[in-house]
């Protein structure tokens, strides 16, 4: 779809709202799916869930490395459990878990990674989870879903019911706007065309390259915006046409600079297609402050996206 | 460089894992085929020891035989486990070796993966696996892994190795079997040293807390650890207060007693879970292994296998 001009102070969006509305909505439908969190109950909005069925919360208190196996073992009984657990303590905690029992077995389970980035602010770096795309694109078999709104993620989670693979699908927090479009699994999203300049984002920062692309449309520049949605695997034909076509590409996450989006791409393309990159993420553990702010503070920005591209552009 | 590639014929041994499509199979109370109960469950008592000796003898065989073809493998822990493995195998476990994802099959996971020689033999003499495949233990490409794979091995549940995995996937399957109303149980054997790990207690809490009285832990209690005694290791005991403490039904006993093992696995729990703290003696058979701690993974030479298999037949 093309987006080419978004309105400057667009109704947004929390992604677990409509993250626990599916599945509930899904759990209604099929009698497979069941939630497992750590004592997040609240956190991760599923309170209606286990009003409707209270069986099918498993609720392990705050124990993620019990809560990944657990899901394993439910998945060996032919469950298709989702994990729903704040993005840091899931993936960090439990990361062997995930790599292990997850990932290496090929469970079909769903670990959803809740309030992923810096989604939690003020509580500060220990409650940030800024690596979890860099260390889970090192784990073989785990298909990283990023939606970048309430529809996307709803659409995400259609799909994942039927994957039968393992999947990490991170589910904001922040709040977003609305960029419609379904999701459609590894596979890029180009929401607007241009030749000058490719803006990739993923999550949070999809909104927020579109804006900087207008920004850029100002300078008479055309910059291609792209929705990378499935970090792993990478859609390679649709980032190597636009290395072509565009000549220099910027990625934007609200995640560690290294081992990301920018780092998948840049493994890509400086083997098939080499072009100027910036990347934009997260660079040191975050001082003190909101998302809204650490994210203007790192350039995570229409303003910082388009000072990247008009400095690749020269 | 090209390099040759290696061919294995039993690089694959097992049929790709299906994603159940409906919970109606494993939860059916339908009467068990007889080829799925344990082959010496129903005879008369005598019998049934006199031949679950046998086959602990013969896997205790197997799985010297298979380490020294190897010239790799955990011997002393293979040698310990070796009667609750075919206790478990031929008097206890409901399975399908024809088809080994069947859901209505009791669970059995090998917490402690690095007995893998010891399991890959009950499997090849349950039916699960050709006997002449043990002799690729840890081969090139071979699907007989030094820990077990269950894509490429059919009869294994998860991919065990990392300590510290198994009873957290066992919690979920046995919630799995509550959740879907099905009689299928879960056993999972545990190491002694490996209960150091914190995710153990974790599950053991969870799994107190729920009283899930389908599940059967086994604690191969032979006292050594890799590197040492456990008591001047990290102190373990008192083990049985610690599970008791967690809400479990816990009885201990001599792990190498098989009419004692088959007694206590299969009874049935009433409302908590049950675990065995089996005391075993690591390298049980083979004189010169018996509690000694280089043999944790230490290789026997030609003559200690002689020496060994000599012993065992005795």
């Amino acid at each position: 779809m093309n987006v080419e001009a978004m309105p400057q102070s667009p109704e947004t969006f929390d992604c677990r709202v409509a993250f626990a509305d599916e599945l509930t909505s899904l759990a209604r439908a099929d009698e497979r799916i069941v939630a497992v969190c750590n004592d997040s109950v609240g956190s991760s909005n599923l309170v209606a869930f286990v009003k409707e069925f209270p069986d099918r919360l498993i609720n392990v208190g705050i124990a993620e490395q019990n809560m990944v196996g657990v899901a394993a073992g439910l998945a060996n009984g032919g469950f298709i459990p989702f994990v729903c657990g704040a993005s840091p303590f899931l993936t960090g905690r439990a990361l062997e878990q995930i790599k292990a029992d997850i990932a290496y077995n090929h469970y079909h389970v769903v670990l959803c990674g809740m309030s992923p980035g810096m989604a939690y602010g003020e509580l500060g770096p220990t409650h940030h989870s800024v690596e979890d795309l860099a260390w889970l694109r090192a784990i073989a078999d785990l298909t990283i879903v990023v939606p970048a709104d309430p529809a996307e993620t709803r659409s995400a989670m259609q799909w994942a019911v039927g994957a039968n693979r393992p999947i990490f699908l991170r589910v904001g927090r922040f709040k977003v706007p609305a960029i419609g479009g379904t999701f459609e699994a590894g596979k890029i999203g180009t929401l607007r065309h241009g030749k000058d300049v490719t803006l990739a984002a993923t999550g949070t920062m999809v909104s927020r390259a579109l804006e900087a692309a207008n920004l850029l449309k100002r300078r008479g520049i055309e910059a291609r915006v792209l929705n990378v949605s499935t970090i792993k695997p990478l859609d390679r034909d649709t980032l190597i046409k636009a290395a072509k076509e565009t000549g220099r590409i910027v990625t934007a996450e609200e995640a560690v600079v290294h081992g990301g989006l920018g780092a998948a791409v840049a493994e890509l393309l400086s083997q098939a297609h080499p072009v100027p990159m910036r990347i934009l993420g997260v660079p040191e553990f975050a001082p003190t402050g909101s998302t809204s702010f650490l994210l203007d503070h790192f350039g995570l920005n229409a303003a910082g996206i388009a000072a990247a591209a008009l400095e690749l552009i020269g | 460089m090209h390099v040759k590639p290696l061919m294995n014929k039993y690089a694959f041994l097992g049929v790709p894992v299906p994603l159940s499509e409906s919970l109606n199979e494993a939860r059916a109370l339908t009467k068990r085929p007889a080829a799925t109960l344990p082959p010496f469950g129903a005879l008369a008592a005598a019998e049934r020891v006199a031949k679950l000796q046998e086959a602990a003898r013969a896997l205790r065989t197997s799985a010297v035989k298979t380490i020294a073809a190897a010239g790799m493998g955990h011997v002393g822990g293979d040698l310990s486990v070796a009667d609750i493995l075919a206790t478990l195998f031929f008097g206890v476990l409901t399975l399908d070796p024809k088809n080994p994802n069947w859901p209505q099959r009791d669970r059995f996971i090998l917490s402690k993966g690095h007995c893998a020689g010891a399991l890959y033999s009950a499997l090849a003499m349950r039916g699960f696996i050709a006997p002449d495949a043990l002799s690729t233990f840890m081969a090139p490409l071979s699907a007989l892994n030094g820990h077990p794979n269950r894509r490429k091995v059919p009869g294994v549940e998860a991919n065990t190795g990392p300590l510290g995995h198994g009873l957290p996937i066992a919690v979920g399957c046995a919630i799995a079997a509550r959740l879907a109303k099905a009689d299928w149980r879960t056993f999972v054997v545990l190491g002694d040293g490996e209960l150091q790990e914190g995710s153990n207690w974790e599950a053991a809490m969870a799994a107190g807390h729920r009283g899930l009285s389908n599940l059967t832990a086994i604690v191969d209690r032979n006292r050594l650890q890799q590197g040492a005694r456990t008591e001047d290791t990290n102190r373990l005991e008192p083990l049985a207060d610690k599970w008791r403490a967690f809400g479990w039904e816990v009885a201990e006993a001599d792990g190498h007693d098989i009419a004692g093992l088959f007694a206590f696995l299969n009874a049935r729990g009433t409302d908590r879970p049950r675990c065995l703290i089996a005391r075993t003696t690591k390298g049980k058979g083979v004189s010169f292994m018996e509690d000694r701690v280089e043999w944790h993974h230490k290789v026997p030479n030609a003559q200690q296998v002689q020496d060994a298999l000599r012993e065992l037949a005795q």
